[in-house]
């Protein structure tokens, strides 16, 4: 008995593990040239001091050194972090605006796209429109607050004040963007759960808690992603409301790092490099909360 | 691309043109990125290029305005990857990165050759380690822009002390308005103020020593700064919320006439009439005298530079030349163009109020020096920290030891 000789080719042979690799290969090799290389690239110039025209000087970690009493960095990170927090507010807003929007009566797509309208505009828009309502003479809010008989407040002139002045304005149109999430979702609810539990007594809270949101998970997910990304990404609100002021009361990681290496007075490459990669660290954590989780999903879905 | 605009300019330029050495032979391209891009300097540099273009019938003028503000950052793309010919930027340390980096030509030899007559007194501001690497195209006085009508109206007159200053402030105070107009948001126009209060208190060349890194922001000299300043703060005079301004937010408090006066460049004029205030309004007069030292102004200058990467040095330099002859300067600075003082000595001065109090201004009381503004003759990194702190100090002025603190340290990182 002779072995049965394989007459096909060695890629024919291996086609099944080939053609999902060279269908993988131009989105790798696109991440690889503008997703790690950036990141190597950054975490490399932050060891340097460098203008960004002359000659760079490797310094080790003394950018990272200058960061720990750099006081405006602090500040920064502790805003990052009100973002972060606060920021999630976004989900559970926009969960109740789409309960309430979820019926079905006259004109109803009108009042679901005006209340998506804010995610539609550009953030600059926002940013215009807000600091415009905070203005501390003609503004909107103080006239409101002059009319209850309260005192007027200068919201973004007021280091205490502005950051969340800038995170209310930032929730306007992330709220509508977790509402549209939790509309989709809620057209996947399944009717007959939802008649279960009502034959079963739940009603009200119980309801909501026990049968729907479990079937909401999917938009729960994407909607803490996308906030947790907005939140980290908000550098257009800063820039057009605050600038980063009132003495840089509003910066945050990104803002900052823009600041030192390519506004009018930075150009610190290297210092700037060096708040990209903490930035980055911690997008890191979030990063890998949802890789692990969307893994453990697909594996749970394969069993 | 100028061709046909150089077409109806050239007859109208000819004229200047016979007064200058004739270039005639010039030829090839020149290249000019220029940030002149409000509409009055915008319409100025393109009849700069196509006048230019027009004298030399084989040379092709283009030119390439981009965004002031961007321009900013931009420059450093522009001077390292195929660099123009000519390019626009400002004089003194804010020439530094480029001159450093070589990236402006030396053109020291065309001031020693005699080739930029008249410019002798501006030379300063454009030597940078010895060398000259730019010429200025234009610059503007400033000072304390102010409401003559409510002066007349409460009696005041133009203060020369400080005393005087405060005095005035105070009847204005009392009136129920505010002193002075101020917008902070963006910071630089706190760094004027601290310019004046400090050129003042300690004299000029204290306050270059300072933005040198030679004078500690903690010492005496600076805290002595601040205390005056703080008279004012505490009087009230500055507008309110003004952290939440940019300065031509800031500009209806003065045509209200709900601040009257308004420390600012010249250009700030032009915002005023257009705004409905006639020149019966409003006058203009130099920040007075606090300690004894002669007087120190601030004039920023705007200059032209040949990019060291130039294809067209020869066109380039004679570009230089032509923008700053004493034809073009009188023409360009004109009340038809950008309203504000020709650099070269040679060249008339118009006769609008502003200007003319604002030549005679640099030209009789400003034996201390002129300066080019906070951000400019303060390496880039310290004026951002400075006006930063500045900015604090104008609304926490208890803030001020841990301003200067941080500012301190600021200066031994940044000048080590």
């Amino acid at each position: 008995m002779s072995l049965a000789v394989d007459e096909r080719s060695w890629l024919q042979r291996h086609r099944m593990t080939v053609t999902p690799l060279l269908f993988l290969l131009p989105g790798v090799l696109f991440f690889l040239v503008y997703v790690i290389n950036p990141i190597i690239q950054s975490f490399n110039i932050s060891l340097y001091e460098w203008d960004g025209l002359g000659t760079a000087t490797f310094v080790g970690f003394g950018n990272y050194e200058e960061l720990i009493d750099d006081r405006a960095f602090e500040i920064s990170l502790w805003n990052n972090l009100k973002w972060l927090a606060l920021y999630l507010l976004a989900i559970p807003a926009g969960l109740l605006i789409a309960l309430f929007l979820n019926q079905n009566i006259i004109g109803i797509r009108i009042y679901k796209s005006l209340f998506f309208f804010p995610f539609v505009i550009s953030q600059v828009v926002v940013g215009l429109v807000f600091s415009w309502f905070y203005l501390p003479r003609e503004g909107l809010l103080n006239a409101a607050l002059t009319l209850f008989g309260f005192d007027t407040i200068n919201v973004l002139g007021d280091p205490k004040m502005a950051t969340y002045g800038i995170i209310a304005a930032g929730l306007w149109p992330q709220t509508a963007y977790c509402m549209i999430l939790y509309l989709t979702g809620l057209n996947a609810v399944n009717p007959e759960q939802i008649e279960a539990g009502r034959l079963d007594g739940a009603k009200g809270v119980r309801m909501l808690w026990y049968v729907i949101l479990p079937q909401l998970r999917p938009a729960t997910f994407i909607a803490f992603v996308v906030t947790i990304i907005g939140a980290l990404r908000s550098f257009d609100l800063i820039s057009i409301m605050t600038n980063g002021g009132p003495f840089g009361s509003t910066r945050v990681l990104s803002f900052y790092m823009f600041e030192k290496a390519l506004s009018e007075y930075g150009f610190r490459m290297g210092y700037g490099s060096a708040i990209a990669v903490v930035l980055f660290l911690i997008m890191l954590v979030f990063i890998i909360y949802f890789l692990w989780s969307m893994y453990r999903d697909e594996r749970a879905a394969r069993h | 691309m100028f061709h046909k605009v150089a077409k109806t300019a050239a007859a109208f330029m000819l004229t200047s043109a016979l007064s200058l050495p004739a270039y005639a032979d010039l030829s090839g391209t020149l290249r000019i990125m220029s940030d002149m891009s409000n509409p009055a300097p915008r319409a100025i540099m393109e009849s700069l290029a196509s006048g230019f273009d027009a004298m030399h019938p084989n040379l092709k003028v283009e030119l390439e305005v981009v965004d002031r503000e961007a321009w900013k950052s931009q420059i450093r793309n522009a001077l390292t990857a195929n660099p123009p010919d000519v390019v626009n930027w400002y004089a003194a340390n804010r020439m530094g990165p480029y001159v450093n980096a070589g990236l402006f030509m030396d053109i020291s030899d065309m001031y020693a050759n005699g080739d930029l007559p008249g410019l002798d007194a501006v030379k300063g501001a454009l030597t940078l380690n010895g060398k000259q690497w730019g010429v200025p195209y234009t610059y503007y006085q400033w000072g304390i822009y102010y409401r003559e009508d409510i002066f007349k109206e409460l009696g005041l007159t133009e203060p020369t002390t400080f005393d005087q200053e405060v005095a005035n402030c105070q009847a204005i105070i009392n009136s129920g308005r505010k002193c002075y107009a101020i917008g902070s948001k963006f910071l630089w126009t706190a760094g004027g103020w601290f310019d004046y209060m400090n050129m003042r208190t300690n004299g000029f060349d204290s306050h270059m020593a300072l933005a040198r890194g030679e004078l500690s922001w903690t010492s005496d000299e600076v805290r002595a700064t601040f205390a005056n300043w703080r008279k004012l703060i505490d009087m009230g005079a500055f507008i309110d919320d003004h952290q939440s301004y940019n300065w031509q937010d800031a500009l209806p408090f003065v045509v209200k006439g709900e601040a009257t006066a308004y420390l600012m460049g010249n250009f700030v004029v032009p915002h005023l009439r257009s705004a409905g205030l006639t020149d019966a309004q409003l006058d203009f007069y130099q920040f007075p005298k606090i300690g004894d030292y002669p007087m120190g102004e601030d004039a920023p200058t705007d200059t032209f530079h040949i990019a060291s990467g130039a294809k067209n040095v020869e066109a380039a330099k004679a570009f230089l030349q032509y923008v700053t002859s004493p034809e073009v300067q009188t023409k360009i600075n004109g009340p038809d163009g950008l309203g504000q003082l020709p650099i070269n000595a040679n060249a008339s001065v118009s006769d609008d109020e502003f200007i003319v109090q604002g030549f005679d201004m640099l030209s009789k009381n400003a034996q201390g020096g002129v300066a080019q503004f906070f951000d400019r003759d303060f390496p880039a990194e310290m004026a951002s920290a400075g006006m930063e702190g500045l900015q604090e100090f104008m609304v926490f002025p208890d803030n001020l030891d841990d301003i200067l603190n941080r500012l301190e340290k600021a200066r031994q990182r940044i000048y080590k």
